[in-house]
């Protein structure tokens, strides 16, 4: 069973793919595609643990014990802060297309005007 | 293309791109196995070389710190597509409308937790180097802690502490000053962000030497940009509702 964290991420991503792709509201869309992007984090962390480790932070632990890679963790935190702000970001061009075409299933959205 | 065919063409292309996928974790080192040379080097030097013993943080602002300047760079060109995409709706101007809270409960403990929301926020930036936290977490935490504002008290008091005159300038400061610290290393004689400045004592407030300041202007990048946001959906939802005269 030693991949099945790593088997959970590509589960995660997938599912994203499949709500994606068979979505008939803008938000749900949103949803799945940060859904999709938070399977690397889980990707990342997973690949980063050590067992045994602890938390990569060496204030009253002595050095050199072992802990998960701070590498991983790093490249996780600040894409997690980063992708809320995409997400807002197609949530305003949600709330444009909903104002300008009036719907929001992106199966009714056949051409955008300027 | 009819959503039917779409479903059909999706099916088999899903199918074999989750198959790839897990042929290739498949392939990855056992779970918790390995302890990576990059992580494992960092984890032993973050301490001694930049007096800094918290390694994730280090590595955000110190080892990787040009990495983190284009992750900003993301955060900053969206709050930007944000602001134009929803300031070129017209906005009815209504004012005068209370939806202020009459609840004195949550009034009283919605000040407080402002307060006590903004203190971790800062406390969280100020320790990064030293206990777990940094700009990114610090300055969401003091941007949740500031919205608060509106849920204890009503979007007039909102609009007072979350003015535009304020969070832009705040937000562009926060970006430029980054950059500004890496051209200083640049000036210096040494390459981009590269940390100077001492490392400073371990374990403390003082550690960590220039990426602190690094630190710091990510949070206030952070935390205007959240706020930003808050506010420009904020105008989008609540702005026609006060028009409306609810």
């Amino acid at each position: 069973m030693s991949v099945l964290p790593y088997v959970v991420a590509v589960w995660v991503c997938v599912i994203g793919l499949i709500g994606i792709v068979t979505s008939r509201n803008f938000i749900h869309l949103a949803i799945c595609l940060t859904l999709t992007q938070s399977s690397t984090y889980v990707l990342l962390l997973a690949v980063g643990y050590v067992h045994g480790g602890g938390p990569p932070i060496f204030k009253g632990v002595k050095l050199g014990t072992t802990a998960v890679d701070p590498v991983l963790q790093s490249l996780a935190l600040t894409d997690i802060v980063v992708s809320v702000t995409v997400l807002a970001l197609i949530l305003a061009l949600a709330l444009d297309v909903q104002k300008q075409a009036g719907t929001d299933d992106p199966d009714e959205v056949h051409e955008l005007s300027g | 293309m009819t959503r039917r065919a779409r479903l059909w063409l999706f099916a088999p292309a899903v199918a074999g791109f989750g198959a790839l996928l897990v042929w290739a974790v498949a392939g990855l080192p056992d779970f918790g196995s390995t302890e990576h040379r990059y992580g494992y080097l960092i984890n032993h030097v973050a301490l001694p070389e930049r007096h800094m013993t918290n390694a994730v943080t280090a590595l955000v602002f110190d080892y990787r710190g040009f990495d983190t300047l284009g992750e900003e760079f993301i955060l900053f060109a969206a709050v930007t597509g944000i602001v134009l995409l929803l300031r070129q709706h017209e906005r009815e101007r209504g004012r005068g409308q209370s939806d202020s809270t009459h609840s004195d409960v949550i009034r009283v403990l919605g000040i407080l937790a402002v307060g006590v929301g903004v203190l971790i926020g800062l406390w969280l930036v100020a320790f990064g180097f030293v206990t777990p936290g940094g700009g990114f977490q610090g300055g969401v935490a003091v941007a949740s802690g500031v919205v608060l504002v509106y849920l204890a008290a009503d979007y007039r008091a909102w609009s007072r502490v979350g003015r535009l005159g304020v969070l832009e300038p705040l937000e562009g400061i926060g970006a430029g000053g980054y950059v500004v610290l890496g051209l200083a290393a640049l000036v210096s004689g040494a390459a981009f962000l590269t940390n100077m400045l001492g490392p400073g004592v371990a374990g403390t407030v003082w550690s960590g030497g220039s990426a602190a300041l690094v630190n710091w202007f990510a949070a206030l990048e952070v935390a205007a940009a959240n706020l930003l946001l808050f506010r420009e959906f904020l105008e989008e939802y609540i702005v026609p509702l006060h028009g409306r005269g609810s």
